[in-house]
């Protein structure tokens, strides 16, 4: 089962879980179950948003994501699936 | 609106006026997102105490309550759990969302909402403001944490809003206030309903949000300045050393502070038990009734209402800690250990307000999504250690442990084994929700996200009618239970007559029953007087404090009634006084978490089965404890 997740990832989709303390990304999309994406959806987590990683809790998980100036903890688990458009912030 | 052109399946709600009948609504709905104010508005409102705390879930039922309009008519205020949409996903989004739809079996349609929102987020909270007008009733947006907007610098021109929503728009301040005069006039139905607007296809979020930010644009929206210290106590809370480290301190000083702090109130709390008791002796004329009142009642009740203000301590820290916002990062910080044993943070926060009572916090996993994850949060529980024990606790501690210094002046002996105490509780309910977890309650793992409340300054008025609310409990619980304990118990031990005469506590009723007993608690080191308060503690755990308190006023007599703690030291050992303190860690001895487990599950098959671990847990640990202690001592 573990080997299964090691398998890795193409370069360009990188996910929430690759921005540093302070760092931001827009979101493209959410691969997550429909039900969980809609919540995520509702709390700010949208394609196209801008999602500036903050403080984890000690240990590094969860972490504290900040959009739409909210500030929402996620686990590594569920972040890893948020993924981010490639390419720099058009609004930065 | 621009953003929704060419949405074939947008709708345009005509919402009904609600000036056209001659009064305004009769019933209304309070409606919004978690953590927006819904119940601190209801308060204001109705001059109700529905408790409010700063984290996202606080209300988890609805709440039903009479504003009276400066007018002079009546309207009933529903509050509801808070929504994100009218998707609900977890037990209390699904019953506002039933009520609003009238679905809900015993309450009434509401003829009008009052939708509150955060106005320090709007265009994210905007998006829950097209699913609720298109259900079709008079709505006024309210637009709460005036205050704080300001203060942080932002602002927005409500006309413009009201223009863009085709509903009436206010910006108010539930907490000091601020702009209810026209939440009083929509009740009254005199506010002028905007002409209405297309709204969004209701089911899509990203179009709903679209239009939220379009219309946010369109209302001259400045947003405030972040909250710069929260961020910075965040800083300070979720620092990878500084953080636990707080909160450890926190922990250790409110443990010490029930030692120390309280005694002078508990002092005069006794004192004045002590001289109303002789005042009520003195008017008396002697006899049988004198008897009852002085050993009984006195005696009883009185031993119990000594502990008021460790509870009402330990309640002020509580309430600092919800209300301020910390408990949201607690949680964030125990998910970690939490998901060890299979459960998610989410499942902190209930088992966090356990401390204070189980009753509450079963009520509050409804907030849990997951129905195996609700469950088991439910069965753990009471083994967070309750306000109920602390009594039964202190009492014996401070009857058994001498004072020492343990960390310096920082933590004594007492309050150190007061803390292991609730770390043993926390432990039990930790390793039991791995069992439930991996047998049982098996599930999938479900996501977390928890918004992270700005933190604010408790008030000095929420935190006061916490402690009104909490003594009013207390004194209710005093008043009818331990009392009418404490008269049956009096008489129990007093009777069957003989000769005409009382016969001694040993040869009576009770002392038949605690002897009946006493084989079975034996090996524990209980003897048939603490037997007769665990039967009785079966209906709330500090009824014990108050069964021994009436025995030891029976065996002493009215005049020299035996210190509690005196009488203690004579009737256990250590490994006894041990015993009990496991023993009340882990029973279940409380017919209202036993009922409300009951409601919750829907049968009896969950709360019976809680019963019987927690007391077969209980037995073999209080067994251990005597057992050990007493072969180490000899």
């Amino acid at each position: 089962m573990s080997f299964k997740k090691r398998s890795p990832l193409p370069a360009q989709s990188r996910s929430l879980l690759e921005l540093a303390n302070g760092e931001h990304g827009v979101l493209e999309r959410l691969d997550l179950p429909a039900d969980v994406a809609r919540r995520l959806m509702e709390l700010g987590f949208l394609p196209g948003a801008r999602v500036t990683a903050a403080r984890s809790a000690p240990g590094g998980d969860p972490r504290v994501f900040r959009v739409d100036g909210v500030d929402i903890a996620l686990r590594r688990e569920t972040a890893a699936h948020l993924k981010l458009r490639a390419g720099l912030d058009p609004h930065a | 609106m621009s953003a929704c052109h060419g949405c074939p399946a947008s709708t345009t709600i005509t919402p009904p006026s609600a000036a056209s009948g001659k009064d305004g609504p009769a019933i209304v709905a309070i409606v919004g997102p978690p953590n927006s104010g819904k119940s601190t508005l209801f308060n204001r409102l109705t001059g109700l105490r529905q408790k409010v705390a700063n984290y996202p879930g606080v209300t988890v039922e609805r709440r039903m309550g009479v504003a009276r309009m400066p007018s002079g008519r009546e309207v009933s205020l529903l509050d509801l759990p808070g929504i994100y949409s009218l998707e609900p996903r977890s037990e209390d989004e699904r019953v506002t969302v039933d009520v609003l739809r009238g679905r809900m079996p015993g309450v009434p349609v509401p003829e009008a909402i009052l939708l509150i929102l955060d106005s320090t987020n709007l265009s994210r909270n905007l998006a829950l403001v097209a699913p609720v007008l298109a259900l079709g009733l008079p709505t006024i947006v309210l637009l709460n944490m005036a205050d704080d907007l300001r203060k942080r610098g932002g602002e927005l021109h409500i006309g413009d809003l009201a223009h863009h929503l085709g509903a009436p728009v206010e910006l108010i301040s539930a907490v000091d206030g601020e702009g209810l005069g026209t939440v009083y006039q929509f009740l009254d139905g005199t506010v002028a309903i905007p002409a209405s607007v297309q709204l969004p296809v209701l089911q899509n979020v990203p179009a709903c949000r679209q239009w939220a930010a379009h219309v946010t644009g369109k209302s001259g929206y400045r947003a405030p300045a972040p909250p710069v210290w929260t961020h910075r106590l965040d800083g300070l809370f979720l620092h990878p050393v500084a953080g636990p480290l707080v909160f450890l301190l926190v922990v250790v000083a409110v443990f010490q502070s029930i030692f120390t702090a309280a005694v002078p109130m508990m002092d005069g709390v006794e004192a004045l038990v002590e001289w109303s008791g002789r005042a009520v002796a003195g008017l008396l004329p002697d006899s049988a009734f004198r008897d009852l009142l002085i050993e009984g009642v006195w005696s009883g009740v009185g031993s119990v209402i000594v502990f008021l203000p460790q509870i009402l301590l330990l309640f002020l820290f509580l309430g600092v800690l919800e209300d301020s916002g910390y408990l949201a990062r607690a949680a964030l910080i125990a998910d970690r250990t939490m998901a060890k044993v299979g459960l998610q943070g989410k499942s902190f926060i209930p088992l966090l307000s356990a401390y204070a009572c189980a009753v509450p916090a079963i009520l509050s996993a409804r907030t849990i999504e997951n129905k195996r994850d609700r469950i088991a949060t439910i069965l753990i529980a009471p083994f967070m250690t309750c306000s109920a024990r602390l009594p039964v606790y202190t009492l014996i501690i401070a009857a058994f442990l001498p004072e020492r210094h343990l960390l310096g002046p920082f933590l004594g002996t007492r309050a150190g084994a007061l803390l292991g105490l609730y770390v043993l509780g926390f432990l039990a309910a930790v390793a039991t929700a791995r069992l439930l977890k991996s047998s049982i309650l098996k599930s999938e793992r479900t996501p977390f996200m928890l918004e992270l409340p700005p933190y604010r300054w408790p008030t000095l008025r929420s935190l006061g009618l916490r402690l009104a609310d909490r003594s009013k409990v207390f004194l209710r619980r005093a008043g009818t239970v331990i009392l009418g304990v404490a008269i049956c118990l009096w008489v129990l031990s007093h009777l069957p007559l003989r000769d005409g005469h009382f016969v001694p506590i040993r040869e009576s009723l009770a002392g038949a029953i605690g002897h009946t007993v006493e084989p079975l608690i034996q090996p524990l080191g209980f003897n048939w007087k603490i037997g007769i308060g665990l039967i009785t503690s079966l209906a709330a755990r500090e009824v014990i404090v108050g069964t021994l308190g009436a025995i030891y006023g029976i065996e002493g007599g009215d005049e020299s009634s035996v210190g509690l703690q005196a009488a203690l030291q004579q009737d256990l050992t250590l490994g006894g006084a041990v015993a009990l303190l496991i023993f009340f860690a882990f029973a279940m001895q409380c017919m209202s978490t036993v009922a409300v487990v009951r409601r919750e599950t829907g049968g009896w098959k969950y709360p019976l089965m809680q019963f019987l671990y927690m007391g077969a847990l209980a037995y073999t640990g209080a067994l251990a404890a005597n057992l050990l202690i007493t072969r180490w001592l000899a």
